[in-house]
């Protein structure tokens, strides 16, 4: 469960996010959705505790977000990044293990490198276990840095998962074998899933709510099923409404 | 799928090695050490050592000569290995150097100003007067990055590494300068100065080196598993729970006490911090657990060598061993620049 209360943050005089309240709840799939430089990317950084809002409180299970010590905070929530360039060799299964980074001083060695071989299983991974990560392609080390996303917060019930375009890389496939998979888990560990995406698309069909940001504000926030219309878009995006119409139309509204 | 073959099976082959690499490194760094002690000019048989079997002219050649010369350099080794491994971790640039940030230069200028406006007080404390101007050089550039890194709020690495661009050029300019006003034999002793010797080895020195050197590097030993977390990135090392700034102010400071010490002793001697962690990193791989513990071993047993050869090649003479680990360093610099452009790190 998470709370964002009248949430602003500036950069340079320049305001990137305005009043943003929002709650996150657990078992859900959230996505945010909106054009670029909205503030998406910000916002999500503000509920990771990334940055800190210039005004307002994040909230995670009721408690301020600043109180939290950065271990308790690293086993409570994990988060995927966009780009993770890395320039040293190391082997997918080894830069998943530091997903359990929080864990290593009371978890033997053993169990997190099994934890981290499961996870690369989930993610379809498993055979790329022992290939050096900067030689992977995009859409590998995407699904190794899920990998280690999950291995962080793995017996965990109830942890919070922050995604930023966690499809951006992938074929279709695997777009969908990742969405199923956060799907599954968020109902099986009652999960707080908050992705930031593109594809409006996916997000109608694979989460249960979004809220729409533009601007630094928040333009609506419901059911994705609901909200994830033609009308919408062409306004949200400033799209003309023939596009939205082309894209969205023929399988939302009609 | 024809890669998995050599893609599963080369690891495989290497955890192996990975377990027997200190033990095995250590043995060889041993092996060194003897054999160092027993080569010079005055002839010590390496049975004679290991036998016990030394007259006393020896035993005195052994004791106030080889030994700590052989020590120093295993210290100085160690610690130049051990700081470029810390600080390529830091930088997540594998051609980081502790010369990146201005460290070895200010300690140079430090140097300069005591050996050419100092004149009759370093006359007075000869040696001593270098090696504190050295480390107190190095720690003041260290100071100043810290400043310049903080005024970002975070410590900001980008800025780190434009500090130490503006330091060695400040330095070098300083230096420069220096060497115009300084007169013949000032200008002699500099430039050997800058080149790096282990020639002036005594238990003191040895001793002072050990005292901030070991612990140094055993601080960075044990933060080891929080900078592989780094190399996934600052924010991604702070969401796992790492106190990123912490942890970049532990590797600073140790790194510019190890290279501070390591240059007071021994002038700058160059390429060992570079080279030394890349060769573990070819062979044994990025994990800094077992890189920083392998890179000073390693970096001993090679400057360890390169100082035997440095003090043999021309004898009675001797060739300043810096000269030799940039000839040796340079042409793998550059090796090393092109595999990087083909795209390929280590494995």
């Amino acid at each position: 469960m998470i709370n964002a209360e009248n949430i602003v943050y500036s950069i340079g005089g320049q305001r990137i996010l305005a009043n943003v309240y929002a709650t996150f709840t657990p078992g859900k799939v959230t996505a945010i959705l909106g054009p670029n430089g909205a503030g998406k990317s910000t916002l999500l950084k503000c509920l990771t505790g990334a940055l800190k809002p210039d005004e307002g409180k994040v909230s995670l299970e009721g408690k301020d977000l600043r109180d939290y010590s950065l271990t308790e905070l690293s086993r409570r929530r994990a988060v995927l990044s966009q780009a993770n360039p890395i320039s040293f060799p190391f082997t997918a299964h080894e830069i998943v293990v530091m997903g359990r980074n929080p864990y290593s001083l009371e978890k033997t060695t053993a169990s997190n490198a099994e934890i981290a071989d499961e996870a690369l299983t989930l993610v379809d991974a498993w055979h790329l276990r022992d290939r050096s990560y900067p030689t992977l392609s995009g859409g590998e080390q995407q699904r190794i840095q899920f990998a280690r996303v999950l291995a962080q917060i793995w017996e965990q019930e109830g942890a919070c998962l922050f995604l930023d375009e966690p499809t951006s890389a992938l074929d279709l496939k695997h777009q969908h074998q990742l969405m199923d998979l956060v799907q599954k888990l968020c109902a099986e560990k009652n999960l707080t899933v908050i992705i930031v995406m593109h594809d409006l698309t996916l997000a109608y069909h694979c989460t249960d709510r979004c809220f729409f940001i533009r601007e630094g504000w928040i333009r609506g926030g419901g059911e994705s099923k609901k909200l994830i219309t033609a009308d919408t878009i062409s306004e949200i995006f400033d799209l003309p409404m023939e596009y939205a119409a082309m894209r969205f139309g023929m399988e939302l509204t009609g | 799928m024809s890669l998995p073959e050599k893609a599963v099976g080369m690891p495989v082959f290497l955890k192996r090695i990975k377990f027997s690499a200190l033990p095995l490194l250590g043995l060889l760094l041993l092996g060194a050490a003897l054999v160092s002690a027993s080569i010079g000019a005055v002839s010590i048989p390496l049975s004679e050592i290991v036998g016990g079997t030394l007259t006393d002219q020896q035993m005195a050649v052994l004791n106030s000569i080889r030994f700590p010369r052989v020590l120093l350099a295993v210290i100085v080794g160690g610690a130049l290995a051990v700081s470029g491994a810390a600080m390529q971790g830091l930088f997540r640039n594998p051609l980081a150097d502790p010369g990146l940030i201005g460290i070895a230069t200010s300690a140079a200028l430090a140097v300069a100003i005591v050996i050419v406006l100092a004149g009759p007080i370093a006359g007075y404390f000869g040696l001593y007067a270098m090696s504190v101007a050295a480390f107190t050089g190095a720690l003041a550039a260290c100071f100043v990055i810290f400043r310049f890194a903080r005024l970002t709020g975070t410590f900001s690495v980008t800025y780190m590494l434009l500090t130490g661009i503006a330091i060695n050029a400040l330095s070098a300019a300083g230096v420069g300068f220096l060497t115009f006003l300084s007169d013949d034999q000032q200008l002699r002793t500099l430039t050997f100065w800058t080149m790096g010797s282990l020639g002036g080895a005594l238990w003191v020195s040895v001793i002072v080196a050990a005292t901030i050197i070991i612990p140094s590097a055993l601080i960075l030993v044990k933060n080891a598993r929080e900078l592989n977390v780094l190399l996934l990135g600052e924010s991604e090392a702070r969401y796992l729970g790492v106190d990123v700034e912490r942890l970049k102010r532990r590797i600073v400071v140790c790194t510019a006490l190890s290279v501070g010490a390591a240059i007071a002793v021994s002038g700058i001697i160059g390429f060992v911090g570079l080279v030394v962690p890349h060769l573990i990193r070819l062979t044994l791989g990025p994990d800094h657990r077992l890189l920083i513990p392998a890179s000073a071993l390693l970096g001993a047993i090679l400057l360890l060598l390169a100082d035997t050869i440095a003090r043999t090649i021309v004898a009675p003479a001797e060739m300043p061993v810096g000269i030799l680990t940039s000839m040796i360093g340079g042409p793998f610099f550059l090796w090393l620049l092109v595999k990087q452009y083909s795209g390929r790190f280590g494995l």
